[in-house]
C-alpha cells in the first residue's frame, strides 16, 4: 500500500508539473496577443500586427504541449486514483465535464482559425476568434480551479451510505469561497509568467541587436503587463488566499508559515529560516515580530496558530517542502514587484533601452514565474495532505486498488522518458520561432 | 435518466470516432500509400488541421463518463491501466507527428514524424478496436479465483494477454484473438474512412489510386464482418439474444448494412465519406445494444455485470447536469458549424495567408 501510494502521487505531482508549464503561458499570453491584435486595429501599426502574428507561432507550440500533455491528467483521474475517482465523480466530474464542454471546445475550434484564418476572415472576425481563444483557456482555468477548489474546501455535497460524495446544491460549486480568489491569483500568476516571457524575447532582442524594433515593443508591453500582474498577485489577491488558508485549513497555514509554537501576543514573520524537525524550531531565524498577525488578521498582537496544536495526523506530512515552497513563491513575487517596478521606471525616464545591465536581468528573469507558479501549486497541493478532498478523504483512500505498484512505476518511467523528449523538442521549437524572429508583412 | 446519459456519451463517443477516426485513418493511407513528398504534406495536413478539435471530443466523453458513471469510470481506468496508457502515449506520437513534421525542412526530420503519425495512427485504431472488443466480451469482475473475489465486486485488472490469447472466461487478458479480430475490423474501418477523407478534403496525386483500394478494403471488411459474426457465437452463447428481445434495436445492424452498401454502390466522395461514418456509428452502435443495459459483463458467475443503472451517480447530479450539457452540445455544434464552413473545400486550395 505504501509504495503504491508513493508512485501514484509521484506520477501525478511529475505529471501535472510538467502539464502546467505549458497553461500557465496559454492563458497569460491568448490575453497579450489579443492586446498586440487589438491595439492594430485601433492603431493600424503593423508591428503590433507581427508581434500578434510572432506570438501565435510560440502559443501554437505551447498550446499543443498543453494538450497532450493535459489528456494524461483526465485518464489518470481513473487510472491512478480509481477510488477517488468513484467516490467523487458525481461532484468533480461535474466541473470536469464543463470544462471539456464549454471551454476546449471553444479554444480547439476557434485557435485553428485564428492560426490560419486571417485572409479568410478578415481583420475584425480575426480579433474575435483570438479573443474567443483567450475566453476559452480561461474559462478552462476556471473550470480546473473550481475542481481544485472543491478538493481543498468542499461544500454542497453530502455523504451517502456506500461513503460516495455527492452533490446538493450545484451552484455551491461556484460560490466556494475558495475559488474566485484562487482564480484571481492563478490568472494573475499566469499573466506573470507570460509577460515576463515577453518582455525576455525583448531584452534578448534589443541585446543581440536583432528586430530591435520588435524588441522595444516587446519590452515595453511585458513590463507594462508585467508590473499590473505583479502587483495584483501579490495584492489583494495572495493576501485573499492567505486568508482563506488560515480559515479553512489552519495546520497548513502553520506549516506553510514555518510556525512551530505558538507565541503569545502576536506572530512574527518569517522571512529566512530552515524547519528543523527534530527539534521543531527554526534553524537560522531571521524574523519581523508581530508582521504576520497583522497581515492576517490586521490586528498587531492577535495569535496565530502554531503547528503543536494540531494532531500529528491532521498536518501536512512534508512539512519542510510545503515551508520552502511557500517561501520561495512570496520571496520571488516580491522580487519580481521590485525588478518591474525599476523597468517601469526607467522605461518612463527613456532610459530603459540602453541600461544593458537590467536588460540582462530581464531576460534571464524568465524562468521564475515559472518556478513561483509550481512552488505556489505545491503549497495548496503539499498543503492539502494528508487529505484528497480537506477533511474528508485521506489520499491513502483514494488509489486504485487493483494497480500494482510496479505498473505505477513502469508508466512513471514512461512518461518521465517521454516528456524529456517532448521538453527538448518543445524547447528546439521555440528556440527556432525566436531566432527566426517577428517577420514584417511581405505584400 | 441513466438512458439520457448513455444515450448522450455513446453519441459523443461516437462523434469522436467519426471525427477522429479519419484522423486515424488519414495517417493509416499516409503510411502505406503516400510516396511522394507533395502528397505526404497535403494528406498530413488534411488530419494535421483537425486533430486537435476532433480529440476534444474524446475529452469531453470521458468526463461526461466521470461524471455520470463514476463507478464504471473507475473501475475500467483502472482495471484497463496499461492498454490506457499506451494509447496515451499513441495519442502522443500521433500529435507530435503531425505537429513537427512542417517545423524544418529537412528529409529525415520529415520521414521519422511521419513514421510517427502513421505507426501511431494505426496502433490507436487497433487498439481502440480491441477496447470495444473487451468491452462486448467482458472481463473477470472482482479478479475471481475459485469463487472467491480478489477485488471489491466492481475492481478488476486485466494482463494484456493470457498464456493462450484465448477469451477464456476465467482469464481474460486485453488482447486475444478475438478482440484483434474486432481491432481489424477497425482498422481496416478507419482506413477506408481516412482513404474516403483524403478523396475529400485533397487534390493529391493517390486519389485514383484510392478508389481501388477502398473498394478491396470494402470487400475485406465485409468478409471480416461475416466471420466476427460467427466467432461471436462461440464467445456468447445467445449473441442475439438482445436483438431478438428487443427488436427495435435491428436499427442499428441495419445502419451498419446501410453504410457498407453506400460503400459499394454511392458515387461521389461526399457519399463514400458518409458511408464510412454510418459504417461507423452503426458498428459501435450495435455492439453496445447487443449487450445493453450492461456496459461491461462480467464474465464470472460471482459478481454481477456493471450495467447503466448499477454503475450511475445520483439522480440530482444527472439532471443538474442535463441544463447545462444542453447549452454546451448546441454550442459545441456551432463551433464546429462555423469551423467547417471556414475551412469547406479542398485543403490544397486553401489561402491560409501564409
Ligand atoms: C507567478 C506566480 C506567483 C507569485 C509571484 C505568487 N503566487 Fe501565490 N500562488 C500561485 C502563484 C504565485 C499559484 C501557482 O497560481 C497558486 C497555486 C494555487 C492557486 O490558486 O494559485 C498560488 C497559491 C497561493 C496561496 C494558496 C495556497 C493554498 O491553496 O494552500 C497563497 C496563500 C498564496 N499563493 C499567496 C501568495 C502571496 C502572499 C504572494 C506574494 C507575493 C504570492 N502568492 C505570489
Ligand atoms: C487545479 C487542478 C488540480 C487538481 C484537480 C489536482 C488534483 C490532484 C490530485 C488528485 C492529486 C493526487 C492526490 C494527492 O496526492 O493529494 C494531486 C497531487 C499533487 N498535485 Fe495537484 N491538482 C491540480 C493542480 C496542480 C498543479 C497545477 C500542480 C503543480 C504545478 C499540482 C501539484 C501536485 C503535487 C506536487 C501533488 C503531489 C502532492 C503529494 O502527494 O504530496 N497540482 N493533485
Ligand atoms: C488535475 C488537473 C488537470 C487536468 C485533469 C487537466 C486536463 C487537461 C486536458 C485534458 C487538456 C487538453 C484539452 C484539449 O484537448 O484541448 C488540458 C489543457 C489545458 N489545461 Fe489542463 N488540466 C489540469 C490542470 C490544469 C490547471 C491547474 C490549469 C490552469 C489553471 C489548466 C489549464 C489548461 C488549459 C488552459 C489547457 C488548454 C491547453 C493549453 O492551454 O495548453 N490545467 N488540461
Amino acid at each position: 500500500m505504501e509504495d503504491m501510494i508513493f508512485y501514484d502521487r509521484l506520477q501525478f505531482a511529475f505529471t501535472i508539473t510538467f502539464h502546467y508549464l505549458f497553461p500557465q503561458l496559454t492563458m497569460g499570453l491568448s490575453l497579450i496577443i489579443v492586446y498586440f491584435k487589438w491595439q492594430y486595429l485601433r492603431t493600424k501599426t503593423e508591428t503590433y500586427n507581427d508581434a500578434a502574428k510572432f506570438f501565435m507561432k510560440i502559443f501554437a507550440i505551447n498550446f499543443t504541449m498543453g494538450v497532450i500533455t493535459g489528456i494524461p491528467m483526465e485518464f489518470q483521474f481513473g487510472t491512478n486514483w480509481a477510488k477517488f475517482s468513484e467516490l467523487t465523480g458525481n461532484i468533480i466530474g461535474q466541473t470536469l465535464a464543463m470544462e471539456g464542454t464549454f471551454s476546449f471546445f471553444l479554444e480547439s475550434s476557434f485557435l485553428a482559425l485564428f492560426i490560419f484564418g486571417e485572409k479568410l476572415m478578415g481583420q475584425k472576425l480575426h480579433l474575435l476568434t483570438g479573443f474567443l481563444v483567450f475566453l476559452g483557456s480561461w474559462a478552462s482555468g476556471y473550470f480546473i480551479l473550481a475542481t481544485n477548489a472543491w478538493m481543498q474546501h468542499p461544500v454542497g455535497y453530502e455523504i451517502l451510505a456506500n461513503g460516495q460524495f455527492v452533490l446538493t446544491h450545484f451552484t455551491a460549486l461556484f460560490s466556494n469561497p475558495w475559488l474566485l480568489p484562487a482564480f484571481l491569483h492563478n490568472q494573475m500568476a499566469s499573466v506573470v509568467t507570460s509577460s515576463f516571457v515577453v518582455a525576455s524575447i525583448g531584452a534578448f532582442y534589443l541585446l543581440s541587436q536583432k528586430n530591435e524594433e520588435y524588441g522595444k515593443l516587446f519590452l515595453k508591453t511585458g513590463i507594462l503587463f508585467g508590473l499590473v500582474s505583479s502587483l495584483l498577485v501579490a495584492f489583494p489577491t495572495g493576501d485573499w488566499n492567505a486568508k482563506n488558508v488560515v480559515k479553512y485549513q489552519p495546520a497548513a497555514f502553520a506549516a506553510m508559515e514555518g510556525i512551530f509554537h505558538t507565541e503569545d501576543g502576536g506572530a512574527e514573520i518569517v522571512l529566512i529560516g530552515q524547519p528543523n524537525m527534530v527539534e521543531k524550531k527554526l534553524d537560522n531565524k531571521i524574523a519581523v515580530p508581530n508582521i504576520l498577525s497583522f497581515l492576517t488578521y490586521q490586528e498587531w498582537d492577535k495569535q496565530v496558530k502554531g503547528m503543536e496544536e494540531f494532531d500529528k495526523s491532521e498536518l501536512p506530512q512534508n512539512i519542510p517542502a510545503l515551508y520552502y515552497s511557500y517561501h520561495m513563491m512570496v520571496g520571488l513575487g516580491t522580487i519580481f514587484i521590485g525588478v518591474m517596478a525599476l523597468a517601469a521606471f526607467l522605461l518612463w525616464r527613456k532610459k530603459l533601452y540602453s541600461f544593458a545591465p537590467l536588460l540582462w536581468v530581464i531576460m534571464f528573469l524568465f524562468p521564475f514565474p515559472y518556478i513561483a507558479n509550481i512552488t505556489g501549486w505545491y503549497v495548496a497541493e503539499l498543503g492539502r495532505q494528508p487529505y484528497l478532498v480537506y477533511g474528508l478523504l485521506r489520499t491513502i483512500d483514494g488509489i486504485s486498488p487493483t494497480v500494482s505498484s510496479g505498473n505505477t512505476l513502469f508508466t512513471l518511467l514512461g512518461f518521465v522518458g517521454l516528456y524529456l523528449l517532448l521538453g527538448l523538442l518543445f524547447l528546439l521549437l521555440v528556440g527556432k520561432a525566436i531566432y527566426a524572429g517577428p517577420k514584417p508583412q511581405t505584400h | 435518466m441513466e438512458i439520457f446519459w448513455y444515450i448522450i456519451i455513446a453519441i459523443v463517443l461516437t462523434v469522436f470516432f467519426i471525427l477522429d477516426g479519419y484522423d486515424f485513418g488519414t495517417g493509416i493511407i499516409h503510411l502505406f500509400m503516400a510516396k511522394e513528398e507533395k502528397d505526404k504534406a497535403v494528406i498530413a495536413k488534411a488530419a494535421g488541421l483537425f486533430w486537435d478539435s476532433n480529440e476534444v471530443w474524446l475529452v469531453a466523453g470521458g468526463g461526461l463518463l466521470f461524471m455520470a458513471f463514476p463507478t464504471f469510470y473507475a473501475s475500467v481506468f483502472s482495471g484497463f491501466y496499461l492498454p490506457l496508457i499506451l494509447v496515451l502515449w499513441l495519442m502522443i506520437f500521433r500529435a507530435i507527428g503531425l505537429e513537427l513534421r512542417g517545423q524544418f525542412d529537412y528529409p529525415m526530420w520529415k520521414s521519422i514524424w511521419d513514421k510517427s503519425f502513421g505507426v501511431s495512427s494505426l496502433l490507436l485504431a487497433l487498439f481502440f478496436g480491441i477496447a470495444l472488443g473487451n468491452v462486448v466480451r467482458g472481463v473477470n469482475l472482482g479478479g475471481v479465483e475459485n469463487d472467491i473475489s480478489a477485488y471489491e465486486a466492481h475492481y478488476f485488472f486485466l494482463p494484456l494477454w493470457n498464456a493462450h490469447f484465448s477469451p477464456e472466461r476465467t482469464h481474460p487478458g486485453v488482447i486475444d484473438w478475438f478482440t484483434v479480430i474486432i481491432g481489424v475490423i477497425a482498422v481496416v474501418t478507419l482506413a477506408i474512412h481516412g482513404a474516403n477523407w483524403i478523396r475529400l478534403k485533397t487534390n493529391s496525386s493517390i486519389n485514383e489510386k484510392l478508389k481501388t483500394v477502398i473498394f478491396r478494403l470494402s470487400l475485406v471488411l465485409v468478409a471480416l464482418t461475416i466471420f466476427s459474426l460467427i466467432v461471436w457465437h462461440v464467445i456468447h452463447p445467445q449473441p442475439f439474444g438482445n436483438f431478438a428481445d428487443k427488436p427495435l434495436l435491428i436499427v442499428f445492424p441495419l445502419i451498419y448494412l446501410a453504410g457498407i452498401a453506400g460503400l459499394f454502390f454511392t458515387k461521389s466522395d461526399r457519399m463514400k465519406f458518409g458511408s464510412s461514418s454510418l459504417v461507423i456509428v452503426g458498428g459501435i452502435t450495435s455492439s453496445l445494444a447487443s449487450i445493453f443495459p450492461m456496459i461491461l459483463p462480467s464474465t464470472n458467475d460471482v459478481n454481477e455485470s456493471l450495467t447503466i443503472y448499477n454503475t450511475s451517480t445520483t439522480e440530482y447530479g444527472m439532471s443538474v447536469a442535463v441544463n447545462w450539457i444542453i447549452v454546451g452540445v448546441l454550442l459545441g455544434a456551432v463551433y464546429m458549424f462555423i469551423q467547417k464552413r471556414l475551412t469547406a473545400g479542398k485543403i490544397d486550395d486553401m489561402d491560409y495567408g501564409h
